[in-house]
């Protein structure tokens, strides 16, 4: 079945792409759920939470709110908390149970902003979707709402959309990729969403181009295109050969205005190297492989757009069909997080690339930086590990 | 400006029932209270398995994972088709199947956990674990419930403490057998409690201390149930009712005369001569009267998760001249007698709350140094000085009180770096943070 796992862990849920897309905005987001569920995102989905506090909050829904409808109860708390902490906007999204009674989270935005006097947005999550679905629509939310239409294009100049420490880790790789795009002769406008605010936003029309570095930057990147003009690439700069391609499609997307996925850039169906992963990050990293003559496919478990995967990738989500797509290829080498070593085939070597989207902390201080050239570094030094296949 | 909902008051204002206005809550980066994953591996040759919405899978699993036990726990993820096809029991059951018939070897018990969702969708889980019952006759299925908007009702760790039990079936009586329940680890071989059971020759069954599924099946021979957590109340009940296990609850006071008098009545439960404690009774005064030369005037900060009678606790030591000046927790519960008296007696104590959205940036500022018993305390007031465990501990009785005072002293004396103490999840559980 679709929906069983043995033995490996499941995604984060999109309340969580939610708090992590908005948690550096200055903004108060209020989760509509059970009390102390919010441990949950602040304990395995959220490696900012110990050093920078941030306005995530649970409304603590209890059964007798639920059967009898008392909204009231939600929207005043989170008026009251507002009116407490100042906060710069407010998001408030859901999880199963308000779902489940039809909870009306546009209406109750709508509440809250007139008693409070501070923009409210409602995000549409259920809890029952991956991070990625919740980030994307919290990330083109806000810069719907805050990206000025009046502000004159820079040439050569980028918006990063997309990153998140579910996907990143942590700030130095973004940092990197800031780096490394000023190191290719572009500047950054700003990054949805590390390491920047909403001022930063407010400029985002300016940008040339978008560098979209995960699925959860697309849809922003998409509003850009139809609203700006400004095309998108869809790539994170892996390795030293894929990162000049992905840096030349840039300017070439600056040039002619077309959109660009690099990170789909792969075509060989004899591939011995399978990647799973987020569809761009890790369909960047199998670009990258591809480009240095280890070709590769993607196993994507998470959302991904049309043009993100290779005619060749594997789109399959459960713990059975990552197993039946592994088995079909019988690759050698198989880059993933370790948390999935329990599945892959027996032989296998498992070159081991956390991903805390999936495995949360537990492999937090090994979670590599890969942009430009540091990827090729770091594939020597795993090729020469012994791989460990578990299983049971 | 003043906050709406304040997130700290004086002791004396207070109202026992609960301290502060409802309202949105916030999650401090301390991570040591157990949860129903936890729980659920204490029962040895089991196999957890979660059906739930993918947002409250996430907990449980990466949980499981951080304990290196994925190998004990699987998953059922709910969509919402789920909810409106009317196939909710029937993919339930071929979904527990599934993941039994990948399973190296059949467990013994599988504990099943629901959500809310199913509860809200009236899931018929009677038919479901009757089904899965004539299909896996090897196997005891234990209905399980992962539903915390349910607390109001029964909260996740009585309800999962109750249900973990529910798998003993009667048996003769061991007349020479008691157990202790509820606990999340052993009660200290030396406190008096231990020492009682097994000066008297009784075997102490304890499902902490199970290795097997049939040590833990041997509980049901026991003669009495020992209980001295409020958690485990349910489970309790519900053997009595079930097995007719008598029940006796020692709660677990810092006061010299209710702890003597838990001893009188489990004395008298088991049919034999109440000890004398004059010597365990002076180490234990001994050792606060130590503690408090060694500690001095430092401020104490005292937390709900570290005991079950947080104001029990700070009593005594405010009665060794200790200073105690603040007191996290949300009410007074079963320890109102203690939380009345610290009124009368230290009416400036001041109360925080443990998830108040006000106290977000609590840590930054805290009023002075404090030596903190417990691991919020540690946290809210950014304190390396700290007694790090929760839920008692496993200490109980005047052993304990002499334990705690020691560890005290120690953690005065002794900082420890508090974040990656802190962020194990699970205290006393194995944790792949700490390899």
């Amino acid at each position: 079945m679709k929906n069983v796992a043995t033995i490996i862990p499941c995604y984060a849920a999109d309340t969580s792409g939610v708090c992590a897309a908005l948690y550096e905005l200055g903004g108060l987001i209020a989760v509509h759920d059970a009390s102390g569920v919010n441990s949950t995102y602040a304990t395995h989905d959220e490696p900012r939470w110990e050093d920078e506090p941030s306005m995530v909050y649970v409304s603590g829904l209890t059964e007798l709110d639920a059967i009898l409808g008392n909204d009231e109860k939600f929207i005043a708390d989170v008026v009251s908390a507002a009116h407490d902490q100042n906060p710069a906007f407010i998001a408030i999204c859901g999880s199963p149970m308000p779902m489940m009674i039809g909870f009306d989270f546009d209406a109750a935005a709508r509440e809250i902003e007139r008693r409070s006097g501070i923009r409210t947005f409602s995000l549409h999550t259920n809890g029952m979707h991956a991070y990625a679905e919740g980030a994307s629509e919290a990330l083109l939310t806000v810069l719907a709402e805050y990206a000025e239409l009046d502000v004159e294009k820079q040439p050569h100049s980028v918006n990063i959309l997309g990153a998140l420490p579910l996907d990143f880790g942590g700030a130095a790789p973004v940092q990197s990729i800031r780096t490394w795009l000023s190191e290719n002769g572009f500047s950054v406008i700003s990054c949805l969403a590390m390491g920047d605010g909403i001022s930063s936003f407010r400029k985002a029309a300016g940008a040339s181009v978008n560098l979209v570095v995960s699925y959860s930057g697309l849809a922003a990147a998409q509003y850009c295109f139809d609203c700006f003009g400004t095309p998108y690439v869809c790539g994170v700069p892996v390795g030293a050969a894929f990162s000049a391609q992905l840096a030349d499609a840039l300017r070439q997307a600056e040039r002619t205005g077309e959109n660009a996925y690099p990170c789909a850039s792969r075509s060989d169906a004899a591939a011995r190297t399978a990647v799973i992963g987020e569809s761009i990050y890790a369909g960047s990293v199998a670009a990258a492989l591809s480009v240095s003559g280890d070709p590769a496919r993607l196993i994507c478990p998470l959302p991904y757009a049309d043009g993100i995967l290779a005619d060749t990738d594997s789109d399959a989500e459960s713990e059975d069909g990552i197993s039946a797509a592994l088995a079909e290829m019988q690759p050698e080498t198989v880059i993933a997080d370790p948390l999935y070593r329990f599945i892959l085939p027996q032989q296998t070597k498992h070159i081991r690339l956390p991903h805390y989207a999936f495995s949360g902390r537990c492999f937090e201080t090994q979670i590599p930086d890969l942009t430009a050239a540091r990827f090729d570094t770091w594939l020597a030094a795993n090729k020469s590990i012994q791989s460990e296949c578990t299983g049971f | 400006m003043k906050p709406e909902k304040p997130p700290v008051l004086r002791i004396a204002e207070a109202e026992a029932e609960g301290f502060f206005a409802s309202g949105l809550e916030y999650s401090p980066p301390v991570r040591g209270m157990w949860n129903i994953v936890h729980m659920g591996m204490l029962v040895p040759e089991a196999h957890q398995i979660y059906c739930c919405a993918q947002g409250c899978l996430r907990g449980v699993v990466l949980t499981a994972a951080e304990m290196n036990t994925m190998d004990r726990l699987s998953w059922i993820t709910l969509t919402e088709e789920d909810m409106f096809n009317g196939t909710l029991e029937q993919s339930l059951t071929e979904g527990v199947s599934e993941i039994i018939d990948k399973l190296p070897v059949h467990p013994k018990m599988v504990p099943l956990f629901l959500s809310c969702m199913h509860l809200f969708a009236g899931c018929d889980f009677d038919g479901v674990i009757a089904d899965l019952s004539a299909r896996y006759p090897d196997i005891t299925f234990i209905d399980c419930y992962m539903t915390p908007t349910m607390r109001t009702t029964i909260p996740p760790v009585p309800q999962t403490c109750r249900q973990l039990y529910s798998g003993l079936q009667p048996r003769p009586v061991d007349p020479a057998a008691v157990n202790i329940i509820g606990c999340d680890r052993p009660t200290d071989p030396d406190s008096e409690l231990v020492q009682i059971i097994r000066n008297a020759g009784l075997t102490l069954r304890d499902l902490t201390l199970c290795k097997t599924y049939d040590d833990y099946l041997q509980m049901a021979e026991s003669r009495l149930n020992i209980l001295w957590l409020p958690t485990a109340h349910a489970a309790a009940d519900a053997l009595e009712e079930r097995l007719h296990i008598p029940q006796i609850y020692l709660p677990a006071h810092f006061d010299f005369e209710k702890l003597r008098d838990n001893y009188v009545r489990l004395c008298d439960a088991l049919g034999i001569p109440c000890p004398d404690f004059s010597a365990v009774i002076a180490d234990a005064d001994a050792a606060l009267r130590t503690a408090r030369a060694e500690i001095g005037d430092m401020a104490v900060a005292v937390d709900y998760t570290v005991v079950t009678m947080p104001f029990s606790l700070a009593k005594l030591l405010c009665e060794y001249g200790i200073q105690v000046k603040y007191i996290i927790a949300e009410a007074a519960g079963e320890d109102a007698e203690a939380f009345a008296w610290l009124q009368a007696n230290r009416p400036d104590i001041l109360l925080y709350s443990p998830n108040n959205v006000n106290m977000l940036h609590q840590h930054e500022n805290p009023p002075e140094p404090v030596l903190a018993v417990g691991q919020k305390a540690a946290y809210y007031f950014a304190s390396d000085r700290f007694v790090n465990f929760v839920v008692n501990g496993g200490l109980y009785g005047f052993s304990g009180i002499r334990k705690l005072s020691a560890l005290m002293i120690d953690a005065y004396h002794n900082p420890k770096e508090r974040r990656p103490l802190l962020r194990h999840k699970g205290w006393g559980c194995e944790s792949c943070l700490l390899s």
